[in-house]
Protein backbone atom coordinates (compact mmCIF):
# COMPACT_ATOMS: atom_id res chain seq x y z
CA UNK A 1 0.00 0.00 0.00
CA UNK A 2 0.91 3.18 -0.79
CA UNK A 3 2.73 5.63 2.02
CA UNK A 4 -0.08 7.78 3.40
CA UNK A 5 1.39 11.76 2.77
CA UNK A 6 2.45 13.58 5.37
CA UNK A 7 0.29 16.24 7.06
CA UNK A 8 1.53 19.03 8.81
CA UNK A 9 0.12 21.97 10.32
CA UNK A 10 2.00 25.01 11.07
CA UNK A 11 1.02 27.78 13.32
CA UNK A 12 2.23 31.09 12.88
CA UNK A 13 0.50 34.39 14.48
CA UNK A 14 -2.84 33.65 14.24
CA UNK A 15 -5.68 33.49 16.94
CA UNK A 16 -6.59 29.23 16.35
CA UNK A 17 -9.44 30.46 14.43
CA UNK A 18 -8.82 28.13 11.89
CA UNK A 19 -7.53 24.91 13.19
CA UNK A 20 -10.77 25.38 16.12
CA UNK A 21 -12.89 25.61 12.30
CA UNK A 22 -11.09 22.95 10.96
CA UNK A 23 -11.60 20.64 14.54
CA UNK A 24 -15.31 20.83 14.21
CA UNK A 25 -15.44 18.74 10.96
CA UNK A 26 -18.24 16.14 11.68
CA UNK A 27 -16.03 13.69 9.51
CA UNK A 28 -12.98 15.01 10.91
CA UNK A 29 -11.45 11.64 11.49
CA UNK A 30 -12.88 10.31 8.42
CA UNK A 31 -10.69 12.86 6.19
CA UNK A 32 -7.49 12.70 8.79
CA UNK A 33 -7.18 8.92 7.88
CA UNK A 34 -6.26 9.51 4.30
CA UNK A 35 -3.40 11.31 6.19
CA UNK A 36 -0.40 10.41 8.27
CA UNK A 37 -0.99 13.17 10.77
CA UNK A 38 2.53 14.99 11.60
CA UNK A 39 1.12 17.74 13.98
CA UNK A 40 -2.08 19.46 14.23
CA UNK A 41 -2.59 22.04 17.19
CA UNK A 42 -5.41 19.86 18.60
CA UNK A 43 -4.78 16.12 18.15
CA UNK A 44 -2.08 14.61 19.75
CA UNK A 45 0.16 12.34 17.07
CA UNK A 46 2.92 10.59 17.86
CA UNK A 47 5.22 13.28 17.12
CA UNK A 48 5.95 16.44 19.69
CA UNK A 49 5.83 20.01 18.94
CA UNK A 50 10.01 19.73 19.55
CA UNK A 51 10.18 16.90 16.77
CA UNK A 52 8.23 19.67 14.32
CA UNK A 53 10.37 22.93 15.93
CA UNK A 54 13.87 20.76 15.17
CA UNK A 55 12.92 19.74 11.56
CA UNK A 56 12.92 15.81 12.92
CA UNK A 57 10.21 15.42 10.87
CA UNK A 58 9.07 15.60 7.13
CA UNK A 59 5.90 17.00 5.41
CA UNK A 60 4.36 16.69 1.75
CA UNK A 61 1.23 18.37 2.78
CA UNK A 62 2.00 21.83 4.51
CA UNK A 63 -0.40 23.63 6.23
CA UNK A 64 -0.01 27.18 7.06
CA UNK A 65 -2.50 28.76 9.77
CA UNK A 66 -1.84 32.67 10.59
CA UNK A 67 0.33 35.44 9.05
CA UNK A 68 4.16 36.01 8.22
CA UNK A 69 5.93 38.31 10.69
CA UNK A 70 9.52 39.49 9.85
CA UNK A 71 11.67 37.94 13.21
CA UNK A 72 8.78 36.56 14.82
CA UNK A 73 10.15 33.43 17.35
CA UNK A 74 8.06 31.26 18.98
CA UNK A 75 9.33 28.52 21.35
CA UNK A 76 12.67 29.87 20.21
CA UNK A 77 12.25 29.45 16.95
CA UNK A 78 12.05 31.91 13.80
CA UNK A 79 8.84 30.70 12.73
CA UNK A 80 8.97 31.68 9.25
CA UNK A 81 12.44 30.62 8.55
CA UNK A 82 10.53 26.60 9.96
CA UNK A 83 7.72 27.29 7.93
CA UNK A 84 9.67 28.30 4.46
CA UNK A 85 11.88 24.66 5.57
CA UNK A 86 9.43 22.62 5.39
CA UNK A 87 7.64 24.27 2.51
CA UNK A 88 10.94 23.90 0.22
CA UNK A 89 9.97 19.58 0.69
CA UNK A 90 6.11 19.45 0.52
CA UNK A 91 4.19 19.00 -2.37
CA UNK A 92 1.64 21.65 -1.46
CA UNK A 93 1.15 24.39 0.69
CA UNK A 94 -2.06 25.55 2.21
CA UNK A 95 -2.71 28.95 3.62
CA UNK A 96 -5.52 28.27 5.85
CA UNK A 97 -7.25 31.53 6.70
CA UNK A 98 -7.17 34.91 5.16
CA UNK A 99 -4.04 35.49 7.57
CA UNK A 100 -1.55 33.23 6.35
CA UNK A 101 -3.47 33.86 2.57
CA UNK A 102 -2.98 37.60 2.81
CA UNK A 103 -2.08 38.83 6.06
CA UNK A 104 -5.52 39.51 7.45
CA UNK A 105 -6.96 41.33 10.85
CA UNK A 106 -2.97 40.69 12.03
CA UNK A 107 -1.45 42.77 9.32
CA UNK A 108 -3.37 45.23 11.00
CA UNK A 109 -0.84 45.48 13.66
CA UNK A 110 1.70 46.21 12.21
CA UNK A 111 1.15 46.48 8.57
CA UNK A 112 4.86 47.07 6.90
CA UNK A 113 6.07 43.54 8.91
CA UNK A 114 3.47 41.22 8.31
CA UNK A 115 1.89 39.64 5.28
CA UNK A 116 0.46 36.52 3.85
CA UNK A 117 3.01 33.42 3.04
CA UNK A 118 2.83 34.20 -0.77
CA UNK A 119 0.62 37.83 -0.92
CA UNK A 120 0.88 41.12 0.99
CA UNK A 121 -2.87 41.78 0.79
CA UNK A 122 -3.91 41.41 -2.88
CA UNK A 123 0.06 41.51 -3.79
CA UNK A 124 2.09 38.80 -4.81
CA UNK A 125 5.29 38.28 -2.90
CA UNK A 126 7.15 37.53 -5.95
CA UNK A 127 9.68 35.81 -4.38
CA UNK A 128 7.78 33.50 -2.61
CA UNK A 129 5.13 33.25 -5.10
CA UNK A 130 7.67 32.13 -8.01
CA UNK A 131 8.94 29.90 -6.07
CA UNK A 132 5.64 27.45 -5.00
CA UNK A 133 3.43 29.23 -7.46
CA UNK A 134 2.63 25.00 -9.06
CA UNK A 135 2.31 24.09 -5.01
CA UNK A 136 0.19 26.59 -3.63
CA UNK A 137 -3.63 26.65 -2.74
CA UNK A 138 -4.99 29.33 -0.67
CA UNK A 139 -7.67 28.95 1.79
CA UNK A 140 -8.94 32.60 2.43
CA UNK A 141 -11.53 33.39 4.95
CA UNK A 142 -11.56 34.20 8.77
CA UNK A 143 -11.92 31.48 9.39
CA UNK A 144 -12.01 29.01 6.83
CA UNK A 145 -14.87 26.90 6.77
CA UNK A 146 -13.97 23.39 7.88
CA UNK A 147 -15.59 21.76 4.77
CA UNK A 148 -13.14 23.91 2.53
CA UNK A 149 -10.17 22.52 3.78
CA UNK A 150 -11.55 18.64 3.49
CA UNK A 151 -12.75 19.30 -0.17
CA UNK A 152 -9.11 20.66 -1.04
CA UNK A 153 -7.36 17.76 1.43
CA UNK A 154 -9.92 14.88 -0.21
CA UNK A 155 -9.08 16.36 -4.03
CA UNK A 156 -5.27 15.56 -2.95
CA UNK A 157 -6.02 12.13 -1.11
CA UNK A 158 -7.51 11.19 -4.40
CA UNK A 159 -5.30 13.07 -6.87
CA UNK A 160 -7.43 15.00 -8.40
CA UNK A 161 -6.52 18.07 -9.89
CA UNK A 162 -7.95 21.29 -8.11
CA UNK A 163 -8.90 24.17 -10.72
CA UNK A 164 -7.57 27.36 -9.06
CA UNK A 165 -7.77 30.63 -10.04
CA UNK A 166 -4.70 33.78 -10.66
CA UNK A 167 -4.81 33.92 -6.47
CA UNK A 168 -4.23 29.87 -6.38
CA UNK A 169 -7.67 29.85 -4.74
CA UNK A 170 -9.69 26.88 -5.71
CA UNK A 171 -12.70 27.78 -8.05
CA UNK A 172 -14.81 25.70 -6.83
CA UNK A 173 -14.85 27.53 -3.60
CA UNK A 174 -14.28 31.22 -4.04
CA UNK A 175 -15.11 31.71 -7.79
CA UNK A 176 -19.06 32.59 -7.06
CA UNK A 177 -19.63 35.34 -4.29
CA UNK A 178 -20.62 34.57 -0.95
CA UNK A 179 -24.63 36.20 -2.82
CA UNK A 180 -25.21 33.13 -4.61
CA UNK A 181 -27.26 31.08 -2.73
CA UNK A 182 -27.96 34.01 -0.06
CA UNK A 183 -31.46 33.13 1.06
CA UNK A 184 -32.12 36.96 0.99
CA UNK A 185 -32.12 37.31 -3.06
CA UNK A 186 -35.38 38.02 -3.63
CA UNK A 187 -35.43 41.17 -1.09
CA UNK A 188 -31.85 41.82 -3.36
CA UNK A 189 -33.79 41.47 -6.72
CA UNK A 190 -36.45 44.16 -5.79
CA UNK A 191 -34.36 46.70 -3.72
CA UNK A 192 -36.39 45.62 -0.33
CA UNK A 193 -33.92 47.22 2.42
CA UNK A 194 -33.86 45.53 5.71
CA UNK A 195 -34.38 47.69 8.47
CA UNK A 196 -31.81 46.52 11.20
CA UNK A 197 -30.26 43.11 11.54
CA UNK A 198 -31.62 39.80 12.81
CA UNK A 199 -34.50 40.41 10.71
CA UNK A 200 -36.21 37.45 8.50
CA UNK A 201 -36.95 40.13 5.91
CA UNK A 202 -35.13 42.32 3.62
CA UNK A 203 -31.61 43.49 1.88
CA UNK A 204 -28.71 44.29 4.03
CA UNK A 205 -26.41 45.45 0.49
CA UNK A 206 -28.17 48.38 1.04
CA UNK A 207 -27.64 50.03 4.41
CA UNK A 208 -26.19 47.66 6.74
CA UNK A 209 -22.91 46.76 4.97
CA UNK A 210 -23.40 43.65 3.48
CA UNK A 211 -20.22 42.72 1.21
CA UNK A 212 -21.40 39.64 -0.54
CA UNK A 213 -22.05 40.42 -3.76
CA UNK A 214 -18.73 41.42 -4.47
CA UNK A 215 -16.76 38.82 -1.56
CA UNK A 216 -15.52 35.56 -3.57
CA UNK A 217 -16.62 32.61 -1.39
CA UNK A 218 -19.18 29.44 -0.90
CA UNK A 219 -20.60 30.73 2.72
CA UNK A 220 -24.01 30.33 0.99
CA UNK A 221 -23.59 27.27 -0.70
CA UNK A 222 -21.74 25.16 1.51
CA UNK A 223 -23.91 26.45 4.72
CA UNK A 224 -21.55 26.98 8.47
CA UNK A 225 -22.52 24.21 10.86
CA UNK A 226 -24.81 22.52 7.89
CA UNK A 227 -27.14 25.02 9.04
CA UNK A 228 -27.02 28.99 8.06
CA UNK A 229 -24.88 31.69 7.21
CA UNK A 230 -24.14 35.00 8.19
CA UNK A 231 -26.55 36.84 5.49
CA UNK A 232 -29.24 34.08 6.23
CA UNK A 233 -29.43 35.26 10.22
CA UNK A 234 -29.39 38.83 9.23
CA UNK A 235 -25.86 40.04 9.76
CA UNK A 236 -24.03 41.50 7.05
CA UNK A 237 -21.14 39.84 4.87
CA UNK A 238 -17.96 41.20 6.36
CA UNK A 239 -15.87 40.01 3.16
CA UNK A 240 -13.36 38.30 5.65
CA UNK A 241 -11.88 36.14 2.53
CA UNK A 242 -10.99 38.91 0.61
CA UNK A 243 -7.42 40.52 0.41
CA UNK A 244 -8.55 43.89 2.07
CA UNK A 245 -10.16 42.12 4.97
CA UNK A 246 -10.95 44.00 7.20
CA UNK A 247 -11.99 47.02 6.29
CA UNK A 248 -13.94 49.07 8.53
CA UNK A 249 -17.30 50.06 9.46
CA UNK A 250 -18.18 46.54 8.80
CA UNK A 251 -22.34 46.86 10.19
CA UNK A 252 -22.53 50.02 7.44
CA UNK A 253 -22.86 50.55 3.60
CA UNK A 254 -20.78 53.17 2.21
CA UNK A 255 -22.82 55.47 -0.30
CA UNK A 256 -22.28 58.33 -1.97
CA UNK A 257 -25.90 60.35 -1.57
CA UNK A 258 -27.56 57.26 -0.78
CA UNK A 259 -25.87 54.89 -3.93
CA UNK A 260 -23.77 52.09 -2.79
CA UNK A 261 -19.99 52.68 -3.45
CA UNK A 262 -19.05 49.21 -3.97
CA UNK A 263 -20.82 47.50 -7.07
CA UNK A 264 -21.53 43.50 -7.06
CA UNK A 265 -18.64 41.95 -8.60
CA UNK A 266 -18.10 42.85 -12.20
CA UNK A 267 -21.12 44.72 -12.61
CA UNK A 268 -21.16 48.61 -13.75
CA UNK A 269 -22.67 51.54 -12.03
CA UNK A 270 -24.61 52.24 -14.56
CA UNK A 271 -25.96 48.92 -15.25
CA UNK A 272 -26.77 48.37 -11.71
CA UNK A 273 -28.20 52.18 -11.22
CA UNK A 274 -30.79 51.25 -14.48
CA UNK A 275 -32.02 48.16 -13.07
CA UNK A 276 -32.15 49.26 -9.54
CA UNK A 277 -34.12 52.15 -10.45
CA UNK A 278 -36.64 50.09 -12.55
CA UNK A 279 -36.99 47.39 -9.69
CA UNK A 280 -37.63 50.41 -6.83
CA UNK A 281 -40.37 51.68 -9.30
CA UNK A 282 -42.67 48.95 -8.07
CA UNK A 283 -44.28 48.36 -4.75
CA UNK A 284 -44.36 44.34 -3.94
CA UNK A 285 -46.70 44.44 -1.38
CA UNK A 286 -45.33 40.28 -0.38
CA UNK A 287 -41.83 41.56 0.26
CA UNK A 288 -42.67 44.53 1.93
CA UNK A 289 -44.66 42.55 4.47
CA UNK A 290 -43.24 40.24 7.60
CA UNK A 291 -42.72 37.09 6.40
CA UNK A 292 -44.21 35.38 9.83
CA UNK A 293 -47.10 37.33 11.64
CA UNK A 294 -45.46 36.10 15.39
CA UNK A 295 -48.73 36.50 17.45
CA UNK A 296 -47.20 37.81 20.89
CA UNK B 1 -32.08 50.31 -45.33
CA UNK B 2 -33.61 47.41 -44.18
CA UNK B 3 -37.45 47.16 -43.07
CA UNK B 4 -36.80 47.30 -39.53
CA UNK B 5 -34.73 49.90 -40.03
CA UNK B 6 -37.40 51.84 -41.70
CA UNK B 7 -39.96 50.61 -39.14
CA UNK B 8 -37.71 52.26 -35.87
CA UNK B 9 -37.37 55.55 -37.71
CA UNK B 10 -41.11 56.19 -38.63
CA UNK B 11 -41.96 55.26 -35.05
CA UNK B 12 -39.18 58.10 -33.83
CA UNK B 13 -40.61 60.41 -36.18
CA UNK B 14 -44.23 59.55 -34.79
CA UNK B 15 -42.49 59.82 -31.28
CA UNK B 16 -41.26 63.04 -32.13
CA UNK B 17 -43.73 64.95 -34.43
CA UNK B 18 -46.49 64.07 -31.25
CA UNK B 19 -44.07 65.17 -28.94
CA UNK B 20 -43.96 68.80 -30.80
CA UNK B 21 -48.11 68.55 -30.58
CA UNK B 22 -48.68 67.30 -26.96
CA UNK B 23 -46.20 70.18 -25.82
CA UNK B 24 -47.68 73.27 -28.19
CA UNK B 25 -51.51 72.03 -28.30
CA UNK B 26 -51.65 69.94 -24.51
CA UNK B 27 -52.42 66.39 -24.18
CA UNK B 28 -55.80 66.21 -23.99
CA UNK B 29 -56.13 68.45 -26.96
CA UNK B 30 -54.41 66.33 -29.55
CA UNK B 31 -55.81 63.73 -31.05
CA UNK B 32 -54.40 60.83 -32.63
CA UNK B 33 -55.70 61.98 -35.64
CA UNK B 34 -54.32 65.16 -35.23
CA UNK B 35 -50.87 63.53 -34.86
CA UNK B 36 -51.54 61.02 -38.01
CA UNK B 37 -52.44 64.37 -40.03
CA UNK B 38 -49.27 65.86 -39.23
CA UNK B 39 -47.16 62.83 -40.21
CA UNK B 40 -50.30 62.02 -43.48
CA UNK B 41 -50.11 58.90 -42.39
CA UNK B 42 -53.67 57.45 -41.69
CA UNK B 43 -54.96 56.91 -38.21
CA UNK B 44 -55.15 52.69 -38.91
CA UNK B 45 -51.43 52.92 -39.29
CA UNK B 46 -50.21 55.12 -36.55
CA UNK B 47 -52.40 52.42 -34.13
CA UNK B 48 -50.23 49.97 -35.91
CA UNK B 49 -47.00 51.64 -34.16
CA UNK B 50 -49.05 52.67 -30.91
CA UNK B 51 -51.82 50.83 -29.86
CA UNK B 52 -53.34 54.12 -27.50
CA UNK B 53 -52.86 57.72 -27.12
CA UNK B 54 -51.42 56.99 -23.54
CA UNK B 55 -49.04 54.88 -24.32
CA UNK B 56 -47.34 56.62 -27.01
CA UNK B 57 -47.29 59.41 -24.11
CA UNK B 58 -45.52 57.13 -22.05
CA UNK B 59 -43.18 56.22 -25.04
CA UNK B 60 -42.23 59.72 -25.84
CA UNK B 61 -41.43 60.58 -21.86
CA UNK B 62 -38.72 57.35 -22.29
CA UNK B 63 -37.69 58.73 -25.56
CA UNK B 64 -36.82 62.46 -24.01
CA UNK B 65 -35.31 60.72 -20.77
CA UNK B 66 -33.16 58.31 -23.20
CA UNK B 67 -32.25 61.46 -25.11
CA UNK B 68 -31.00 63.89 -22.16
CA UNK B 69 -29.81 60.89 -20.50
CA UNK B 70 -27.17 60.39 -23.44
CA UNK B 71 -26.04 64.14 -23.34
CA UNK B 72 -25.41 63.99 -19.69
CA UNK B 73 -23.60 60.06 -20.15
CA UNK B 74 -21.54 62.13 -22.38
CA UNK B 75 -20.67 64.76 -19.65
CA UNK B 76 -19.92 62.14 -17.35
CA UNK B 77 -17.30 60.65 -19.59
CA UNK B 78 -15.05 63.36 -19.35
CA UNK B 79 -12.16 63.71 -16.89
CA UNK B 80 -13.38 67.16 -15.45
CA UNK B 81 -14.55 68.32 -12.07
CA UNK B 82 -17.82 68.24 -10.63
CA UNK B 83 -17.96 72.14 -10.85
CA UNK B 84 -17.29 71.79 -14.24
CA UNK B 85 -20.06 68.96 -15.08
CA UNK B 86 -22.47 71.01 -13.33
CA UNK B 87 -21.53 74.11 -15.72
CA UNK B 88 -22.14 71.76 -18.63
CA UNK B 89 -25.35 70.12 -17.90
CA UNK B 90 -26.68 73.59 -17.25
CA UNK B 91 -25.82 74.28 -20.83
CA UNK B 92 -26.62 71.50 -22.36
CA UNK B 93 -30.33 71.58 -20.30
CA UNK B 94 -30.76 75.11 -21.20
CA UNK B 95 -29.68 74.79 -24.99
CA UNK B 96 -31.97 71.47 -25.20
CA UNK B 97 -34.57 74.01 -23.74
CA UNK B 98 -34.08 76.45 -26.45
CA UNK B 99 -33.49 74.49 -29.39
CA UNK B 100 -35.64 71.79 -28.75
CA UNK B 101 -38.26 73.18 -25.89
CA UNK B 102 -40.83 70.22 -26.56
CA UNK B 103 -38.31 68.51 -24.84
CA UNK B 104 -38.94 70.15 -21.12
CA UNK B 105 -42.39 71.70 -22.37
CA UNK B 106 -43.20 67.66 -22.49
CA UNK B 107 -41.69 66.84 -19.09
CA UNK B 108 -42.88 70.12 -17.41
CA UNK B 109 -46.55 70.17 -18.76
CA UNK B 110 -47.68 66.64 -20.10
CA UNK B 111 -45.68 64.62 -17.66
CA UNK B 112 -45.71 66.11 -14.46
CA UNK B 113 -48.90 67.45 -14.76
CA UNK B 114 -51.26 64.57 -16.23
CA UNK B 115 -50.32 61.72 -13.67
CA UNK B 116 -53.32 59.71 -14.42
CA UNK B 117 -51.79 59.43 -17.88
CA UNK B 118 -48.64 57.75 -16.08
CA UNK B 119 -49.82 55.89 -13.20
CA UNK B 120 -49.70 52.99 -14.80
CA UNK B 121 -46.28 51.84 -16.52
CA UNK B 122 -44.71 54.76 -15.68
CA UNK B 123 -44.96 54.14 -11.59
CA UNK B 124 -41.74 56.04 -9.72
CA UNK B 125 -38.65 56.43 -11.94
CA UNK B 126 -39.45 53.93 -14.68
CA UNK B 127 -40.17 56.00 -17.36
CA UNK B 128 -37.70 58.45 -16.56
CA UNK B 129 -34.58 56.68 -15.40
CA UNK B 130 -32.34 56.79 -18.39
CA UNK B 131 -31.83 60.63 -17.08
CA UNK B 132 -31.53 60.02 -13.01
CA UNK B 133 -29.47 57.25 -13.93
CA UNK B 134 -27.15 60.13 -15.51
CA UNK B 135 -27.45 62.19 -12.52
CA UNK B 136 -26.64 59.42 -9.80
CA UNK B 137 -23.62 58.81 -11.80
CA UNK B 138 -22.93 62.55 -11.60
CA UNK B 139 -23.48 62.45 -7.65
CA UNK B 140 -21.59 59.53 -7.06
CA UNK B 141 -18.23 60.06 -8.52
CA UNK B 142 -18.72 63.88 -7.30
CA UNK B 143 -19.00 62.65 -3.69
CA UNK B 144 -16.29 59.81 -4.76
CA UNK B 145 -14.04 62.39 -5.57
CA UNK B 146 -14.75 64.27 -2.15
CA UNK B 147 -15.66 67.42 -4.35
CA UNK B 148 -19.09 66.96 -3.51
CA UNK B 149 -20.77 66.28 0.26
CA UNK B 150 -22.83 63.04 0.78
CA UNK B 151 -26.24 63.86 1.59
CA UNK B 152 -29.77 62.03 0.79
CA UNK B 153 -30.10 61.98 -2.70
CA UNK B 154 -33.04 63.68 -3.26
CA UNK B 155 -32.43 66.48 -1.29
CA UNK B 156 -29.64 67.05 -3.84
CA UNK B 157 -31.97 65.76 -6.99
CA UNK B 158 -34.68 68.23 -6.31
CA UNK B 159 -31.85 71.29 -5.69
CA UNK B 160 -30.30 70.24 -9.33
CA UNK B 161 -32.95 69.82 -11.27
CA UNK B 162 -35.92 71.39 -9.73
CA UNK B 163 -34.14 74.25 -10.00
CA UNK B 164 -33.61 74.04 -14.00
CA UNK B 165 -36.96 72.50 -14.35
CA UNK B 166 -38.28 76.07 -12.81
CA UNK B 167 -35.83 78.40 -14.47
CA UNK B 168 -37.42 76.55 -17.78
CA UNK B 169 -40.82 76.79 -16.56
CA UNK B 170 -40.15 80.73 -15.96
CA UNK B 171 -38.93 81.05 -19.13
CA UNK B 172 -41.87 79.69 -20.84
CA UNK B 173 -44.27 81.78 -18.91
CA UNK B 174 -42.22 84.52 -20.35
CA UNK B 175 -41.30 85.98 -16.94
CA UNK B 176 -37.54 85.82 -17.15
CA UNK B 177 -36.14 89.29 -18.11
CA UNK B 178 -32.52 87.99 -19.64
CA UNK B 179 -32.23 85.05 -21.59
CA UNK B 180 -32.04 81.54 -20.31
CA UNK B 181 -27.98 81.69 -21.46
CA UNK B 182 -27.47 84.51 -19.05
CA UNK B 183 -28.49 82.77 -15.83
CA UNK B 184 -25.81 79.74 -17.11
CA UNK B 185 -22.89 81.51 -14.68
CA UNK B 186 -24.70 82.29 -11.82
CA UNK B 187 -27.07 79.21 -11.79
CA UNK B 188 -23.97 76.93 -12.21
CA UNK B 189 -22.81 79.00 -9.42
CA UNK B 190 -25.57 78.56 -6.82
CA UNK B 191 -25.54 74.35 -7.43
CA UNK B 192 -22.41 74.11 -6.64
CA UNK B 193 -22.20 75.83 -4.02
CA UNK B 194 -25.30 74.37 -2.58
CA UNK B 195 -23.68 70.42 -3.46
CA UNK B 196 -20.06 71.33 -2.45
CA UNK B 197 -17.95 69.18 0.18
Amino acid sequence: MARKPKLLWIQSLTCNGNSHSFFNHSDLFSILSHFELIYFPLIETKYTIEDVLQKRVHSDILIIEGAIKEGLIKSGVDIKELIYHYAKESRFIITAGTCATFGGIFKQYEPGNISGFAFDKENKKEDIFNLYEHRLISLPGCPIHPKWLSYVLLMIANRRRIPLDEMSRPQELYAFTVHTGCARNEYFEWKIDTHGFGHKEGCLFYENGCQGPFTHGSCNKILWNDASSKTNVGTPCFGCTEPDFPKEKLFSTKTNMGIPQKMPLGISKRAYLTVTGIAKSFKIKRLEKKVIDYKK
Amino acid sequence: MSKIDKKKLKRESILKTALKLFSANGFHKTTIPDIANALNMSVGNLYNYFKSKDILAKEIIKYTSEVLGQEIQKVNMQNISSKEKIKKIVELYFKMAKEKPEMIEYFLRVYLSHREVFSDGCEGMLCVSGFVTEIMIFFDSGVESGELRDQDFFSAFGLFMGYLGGMVFLKGENILPKKLDEYINDISENIYNALKA
